[in-house]
């Protein structure tokens, strides 16, 4: 667990099984059966080719720092938590996706850096994707 | 079919002030919009069209009709594009009046961030497709921009000295603004030492918050013919929105690489015919990555652009932004696209405060981004030319 705030997620029915997979420490990614391209945010339809079959898959869990700041201002429950870091980390199968790295050396963050998820407990019966440096 | 000469300005209203604490919302909207049609010589019972976005209260357009007793609407536009609407509105009225929709449209801006929660957006927002997968890890507007900054300083070796250069010129100009929230001169120097809000943003890389708001009245060519002031023409608009792209997100640029061809396109003007731009400025990094996607630099060459000066009016490359602009004189309510647009009438009306007034300014350029350059925006560019242009 890190200490940044933990916000429990609305799942729909579209996102059900993203998020029963994080209890598991699982992140589960979608891959259109058409294109076969992998689609982030978790969606229903393909924004790529606009076919509306879709797949789970597994992915590893692991990427690099596309960008990242350090924010000294957060809002509301993220008031108290600053500095923390915000981030794209392009996952390795290729989406990026908006995120925070925890558990690092804020100073000796890098865009390139190699990262590995990190599951937050949300206390709800879910998990948080997180990430931390190799 | 074309917008271009299709519509006119003819009337322009910034509210004054930038704290607001004894007025209510729904009242600052009256206060520009009676501003507005009386600046262009009309008033509210002239007014066919009305536009407004998600500052409105209520029920948007509804709500402010019936609050603003316009009577003799046969036209609505609620167009929600974040700080851009209103730049989005302009070209949508010279639409709707080029189709014979309406003849006088009024659109206003109004907030007070200052005084009172913005209640438009929290529900809405929470059940976004995205929410679980973007909300959930404290992004906030400023750092959302700070993930673009960063990506742009890496891949193009952008610095914070020169992203000061930007705050610099728009604080020369707000000095000579009576009504400017920051009206003092600022160093690069003042700049970079400012405390780090999000890095690499600092405290005077980012706008004003600011109360208030502002109106503008786009007419038909006949209603424009009948109106004593000088009348602004609308030459060309652009329109486009940017998103995360399925995953592939790039921090590097705008949506203005499609919004500013389409315009350009329109007006049949090229880069060197623009005398003034009002460039959207939520941060300075917002103003450097539109100066590059709207074609006034190559990609990437834009830290270079703003270093010498070229901001600066009345005599640099490209005069910006000459009240101050968002990030010295007023950001009303978190939206700056009005206040672009106002500030371009001006100088085409040749009435812009004299020491930033650009001579003979015949050709104006406006572009706003809402949203946030972290994540999905909306953008749109106008091109507007003095009343014979």
């Amino acid at each position: 667990m890190s200490d940044l705030p933990v916000m429990a997620p609305m799942p729909s029915v579209e996102t059900a099984e993203y998020w029963d997979a994080t209890t598991e420490g699982r992140l589960l990614l979608k891959r259109c059966d058409a294109c076969g391209h992998v689609i982030w945010y978790p969606r229903g339809i393909c924004p790529d080719c606009h076919s509306t079959q879709t797949s789970w898959f597994e992915a590893k869990g692991t990427g690099e720092i596309y960008s990242y700041t350090i924010n000294n201002k957060g809002d509301g429950p993220w008031k108290a938590a600053a500095p923390y870091v915000l981030a794209y980390v392009e996952l390795d199968e290729g989406p990026r996706v908006l995120t925070n790295i925890v558990d690092c050396d804020q100073a000796a963050l890098a865009i390139g850096q190699r990262v590995t998820a990190v599951w937050d407990d949300t206390g709800e019966g879910h998990a948080l994707l997180r990430f931390r440096p190799l | 079919m074309s917008i271009r000469g299709k519509a006119f300005i003819a009337g322009a209203y910034e509210h004054p002030l930038r704290n607001i604490p004894d007025r209510s919302t729904p009242q600052v909207h009256a206060e520009v919009a009676l501003g507005a049609v009386t600046d262009a010589g009309l008033t509210l019972d002239d007014v066919d069209a009305y536009f407004c976005a998600a500052d409105a209260p209520g029920f948007g357009a509804l709500s402010m009709a019936d609050y603003l007793g316009l009577k003799n609407l046969s036209y609505l536009d609620s167009t929600e594009m974040g700080g851009s609407s209103y730049v989005a509105h302009v070209g949508h009225a010279a639409a709707a009046i080029a189709a014979g929709k309406c003849s006088v449209a009024l659109i206003t801006l109004a907030g007070r961030p200052r005084n009172e929660r913005f209640m438009g957006g929290g529900a809405r927002f929470a059940s976004a497709p995205e929410a679980g997968f973007e909300a959930l890890y404290g992004a906030n507007v400023v750092s959302s921009y700070a993930l673009a900054a960063r990506r742009h300083m890496y891949e193009f070796g952008t610095t914070s000295e020169q992203l000061a250069e930007i705050k610099v010129a728009a604080s020369l100009h707000a000095q000579h603004n009576p009504d400017a929230f920051l009206p003092k001169a600022v160093t690069i120097e003042e700049v970079v030492e400012s405390r780090l809000i999000s890095d690499p943003l600092h405290l005077l890389d980012c706008c004003v918050i600011t109360d208030g708001g502002g109106a503008v009245i786009v007419v038909s060519p006949e209603v424009a013919k009948s109106l004593p002031r000088r009348s602004v023409k609308v030459l060309g608009h652009g329109e486009a929105t940017k998103n995360p792209d399925n995953g592939r997100i790039d921090l590097t640029y705008t949506g203005a690489v499609w919004s500013g061809p389409r315009a350009f396109e329109e007006a049949g003007v090229s880069h060197a015919d623009i005398d003034y731009a009002s460039i959207y400025d939520s941060f300075t990094i917002t103003v450097l990555q539109q100066i590059e996607d709207l074609g006034f630099c190559a990609k990437g060459e834009g830290g270079r652009f703003v270093s010498d000066g070229a901001l600066v009016a009345p005599h640099g490359r490209l005069p910006f932004n000459t009240d101050g602009g968002g990030l010295c004189n007023n950001h009303p309510t978190n939206r700056g696209g009005m206040t672009k647009v106002i500030e371009a009438v001006r100088q085409l009306r040749g009435e812009a405060q004299p020491a930033v007034q650009v001579p003979d300014a015949q050709i104006a350029l406006v572009h706003g981004t809402g949203g946030s350059l972290g994540t999905r925006m909306g953008s749109a560019t106008l091109i507007l030319g003095q009343e014979d242009s």
